[in-house]
């Protein structure tokens, strides 16, 4: 019996790991590892002073970065709280034939900090006095 | 158990016998409770007045002080439950199986606290109620696997069987609990990674790490309380035709 169900956690693991990767990173989009033609995740941080909107409405464009290869995405509607420049997003899309990623969810992804604010404000001045 | 000296050995025989148990128990519960009481408060009021807001999320990342602790006590208990039925199944110690299944309850509890607080922190940060990322489909699986052990055990009428059963289950589902909290790191998932359970520093302010670890060790006194009062009953109904359990009663009623 434990046998049977080792093999079967086995089985449902395997299965489990290749739906796991919740998100494709910009480079892999651009290498051509992420699917075309159908939905998938696209995961980065959005690049600083890239955020337009072009038509002055709700679309909005900009690009996302893994600080190796950016893509440019497109997104029609009311964005989550935490987005902002220099944040970590991720977006659910797919790409067009310019490839432009066109999303239709755009989620953001916060880090594990924790810190007041006036800590922040003094890390960030250390760093712009080196 | 002969390898274990003399009076050690001693203290666990005393300890696993079921008069002595719930006399102990009854004895220790109203420490327990005041300890809770005190963590619990001076918890709350770092975590919700006195602790600063976030640099990034302001006030709302303080649902913090009830999804972490309530996420490590979901580890846990799932942790102390399989040990303690593996020591029922090896040493055959009926305090053992009874502890595994009374944790069980208070442990899928905290998990379904994990979840919900998790969800009511994902709509306004990430943007969605939930998403079947790595680390929220495995904690999940956690809830199923605490409620497989509820139900397995409810299941079969002998007690003695059903605890055996439990533990098998419990032993096997243990797989999961790396899994849930190296998710974050083995694979990219949307929620962030650790912030004080890693080698590292915690990546938490000072001033909101102390609320934090008061409320994790108030949940840790909130669980040893429930545990015990469910196995006080559980031993009950078990011992029902022992003579101490008869005596207790005739003493109560009298």
């Amino acid at each position: 019996m434990v046998a049977g169900i080792a093999v079967a956690v086995g089985f449902a693991l395997k299965a489990f790991n290749e739906n796991l990767m919740y998100f494709f990173s910009t480079s892999d989009v651009l290498a051509g590892k992420a699917p075309k033609e159908t939905l998938f995740r696209l995961g980065g941080m959005v690049v600083k002073g890239s955020v337009e909107r072009p038509d002055k409405g709700l679309m909005v464009r900009f690009k996302l970065t893994d600080f190796s290869k950016d893509v440019t995405v497109e997104y029609t509607g009311i964005l989550p709280d935490l987005f902002r420049e220099g944040q970590g997003i991720v977006a659910n899309g797919k790409l067009d034939s310019r490839g432009v990623f066109v999303a239709e969810e755009v989620l953001a992804k916060h880090d594990e900090n924790y810190m007041p604010p006036e800590v922040k404000a003094s890390l960030k001045k250390q760093v712009e006095q080196q | 158990m002969f390898l274990i000296p003399e009076p050690i050995g001693r203290f666990f025989h005393r300890l696993a016998s079921p008069p002595h148990f719930y006399a102990l128990t009854n004895r220790l519960m109203p420490w327990l409770v005041a300890l809770f009481l005190i963590l619990l408060i001076s918890g709350l009021v770092g975590g919700l007045y006195l602790a600063p807001a976030d640099y990034q999320q302001g006030d709302s990342y303080r649902i913090i002080y009830i999804h972490v602790p309530a996420a490590w006590m979901s580890l846990f208990i799932y942790m102390m439950m399989a040990i303690a039925g593996a020591i029922g199944l090896i040493w055959r110690i009926k305090l053992a199986e009874i502890v595994a299944i009374s944790s069980a309850p208070v442990g899928a509890a905290f998990t379904f606290i994990a979840l919900v607080t998790g969800s009511l922190w994902g709509k306004p940060m990430w943007g969605t109620w939930w998403v079947w990322d790595a680390r929220l489909t495995s904690e999940l699986i956690l809830l199923f696997l605490y409620l497989g052990v509820i139900g397995l055990y409810g299941a079969i009428d002998d007690k003695k069987t059903a605890s055996k059963a439990v533990a098998i289950l419990a032993l096997v589902g243990v797989v999961n609990i790396p899994i849930i909290h190296y998710s974050v790191e083995w694979w990219s998932t949307l929620h962030q990674g650790a912030t004080v359970t890693k080698m590292d520093k915690p990546s938490i302010h000072v001033s909101m790490l102390i609320p934090l670890l008061l409320m994790a060790l108030a949940f840790k006194f909130y669980y040893v309380i429930a545990m015990l009062q469910r196995a006080k009953l559980e031993l009950l109904q078990r011992e029902r035709t022992a003579q101490w359990v008869k005596k207790l009663i005739t003493e109560q009623t009298l």
